[in-house]
């Protein structure tokens, strides 16, 4: 019973927010804000999560395919492929539900507790196109880009350990992961990472926008909306996978 | 005028009050007082439909205001300022910036006229020098000041104070009490003051609201209050006298 409410509440947060998209006088600060907070600040954690995913993929690839029958090069195809079908976009997500979905739900959370957001309704603002459509917005615009990193970095991380370790030339991986390079693979990232963004902002701004009792229910709201947000990406991904493959 | 006409609130099955019903005229300052979860707050709250009641009106300047729609609710919003309990204030933004915000976004004032408004309400809260300042930087009483000045940068035609004295010293408490008595005097705004600080009602009050026992249980003004012989008020009032004189030994 109580699924059904929050699902409701989330519902008519959602269409709030969509309404209030037109008001972009509001929330246009907000934005840009946004972009640095979710996109540019995301970017080192992107690069490291990135590279090691590639790294450790190729490494293990190699390891798997140690029987001399199938050509080296195939690594490279596994390795990138991998990367921009599935890892660039899904790590990402799961690491970004923990740095800009907490960020997000906490930020909210303390504003509702501490009355900032019935402040800003009280003085005449629209407080979901203030507090809401930017960072939603911000989600959407900017996980795409930061999968574009996670992708590049991914390839490079690969790369770079196939040739530090001696597994695999570097010529002979950009080989593989060029035959096997399909832009649909990129298009199927970019769809994805676009509904994660949504799903990891929208989920954090439901739960921090309702948060109620103090500190602990900062606290709450952070962990629930983190959670729920790795939850509902990983079931994204596999019915984006479904229906798109 | 703000009239409350038979206004009952709950949440879920838990009764906060019913049927409480009262005026307040042009300019005056009423006092909301009961004990502490009694419903003080959230009475308050619906004033500007932060909170909808489960049934009853609040009819200001003959406008029922839970029956504007959401464009008619923000601009009648704007008549009032609210100064809430713990300030409220903006911790991202200076001092300046969180009572410069509402005429950053609701007037096309230029920046000069916008430093000028703002340093004026801040004079007018005793803080002319505290607009550099980060929130974190203010004290419990600069905070409820600066909350003050924000609450009045858009001039509005009703204040509402939510324990504006709690958690402040004694002297402190008096100079928040000045400023609302002189808020009323010099800006002539209607005032709405919910507290349960007896010496806050008498330093401010016109006409004084008890909720007890889930309803209205006691209106009049000052006067009449001191003179009352209603045994839940006269208890309240005692047992907050006897606060008072505890605190002014200890």
């Amino acid at each position: 019973m109580d699924a059904i409410r929050q699902f409701g509440q989330y519902a008519l947060l959602l269409y709030q927010a969509i309404r209030s998209v037109t008001e972009f006088s509001t929330y246009r600060k907000n934005l840009f804000h946004e972009f640095v907070k979710i996109g540019y600040e995301s970017i080192p954690i992107i690069m490291l999560t990135g590279s090691f995913t590639g790294a450790v993929l190729t490494l293990q690839t190699s390891y798997q395919l140690e029987t001399g029958f199938i050509p080296r090069y195939t690594i490279g195809a596994i390795v990138s492929q991998s990367m921009l079908i599935e890892l660039a976009a899904v790590i990402g997500a799961l690491v970004l539900a923990g740095k800009v979905g907490a960020r997000i739900a906490t930020e909210l959370g303390t504003m509702r507790v501490s009355e900032q957001i019935d402040a800003l309704e009280s003085m005449g603002f629209n407080s979901v196109s203030f507090l809401v459509v930017p960072r939603v917005m911000g989600g959407l615009l900017m996980f795409p880009i930061l999968y574009v990193v996670a992708s590049v970095f991914g390839v490079l991380g690969g790369l770079a350990a196939g040739e530090l370790n001696g597994v695999l030339p570097a010529a002979e991986f950009m080989q593989g992961a060029r035959r096997y390079f399909f832009e649909w693979d990129v298009l199927f990232g970019f769809v994805k990472s676009f509904v994660f963004g949504f799903v990891i902002t929208s989920i954090a701004c439901f739960k921090g926008y309702y948060a109620t009792g103090g500190a602990e229910g900062v606290g709450k709201a952070t962990t629930n909306a983190t959670v729920l947000s790795c939850i509902y990406v990983l079931l994204a991904d596999f019915i984006l996978a479904a229906i798109l493959l | 005028m703000i009239e409350i006409n038979n206004l009952t609130k709950s949440f879920g099955n838990n009764l906060i009050w019913e049927d409480v019903s009262f005026s307040i005229e042009d300019g005056e300052t009423v006092a909301v007082i009961g004990k502490s979860g009694c419903g003080k707050s959230v009475l308050l709250k619906h004033m500007n439909a932060l909170l909808y009641p489960d049934s009853g009106e609040i009819i200001i300047d003959g406008q029922c205001v839970f029956d504007l729609n959401y464009s008619e609710l923000r601009l009648m919003r704007q008549r009032f300022g609210i100064l809430f309990q713990g300030s409220a204030l903006f911790d991202s933004i200076s001092t300046f910036e969180n009572v410069a915000f509402p005429l950053r976004y609701f007037t096309s004032q230029t920046e000069d006229e916008i430093k000028h408004n703002v340093q004026e309400a801040l004079e007018m809260v005793n803080l002319k020098d505290a607009g550099s300042k980060g929130t974190s930087e203010l004290s419990g009483g600069m905070r409820k000041r600066v909350g003050l000045a924000r609450a009045i940068i858009l001039k509005p035609d009703y204040l509402l104070y939510d324990e504006p004295t709690s958690g402040l010293d004694p002297k402190t408490s008096e100079e928040i009490n000045e400023l609302i008595v002189s808020m009323a005097n010099s800006l002539n705004i209607t005032s709405i003051v919910i507290t349960h600080d007896m010496h806050s009602v008498l330093e401010v009050a016109e006409k004084v609201a008890f909720l007890d026992d889930q309803k209205l249980s006691w209106f009049g003004t000052i006067e009449e209050m001191q003179e009352s012989d209603y045994p839940p008020l006269v208890d309240f009032i005692t047992a907050s006298e006897y606060q008072i004189n505890s605190k002014d030994k200890g």
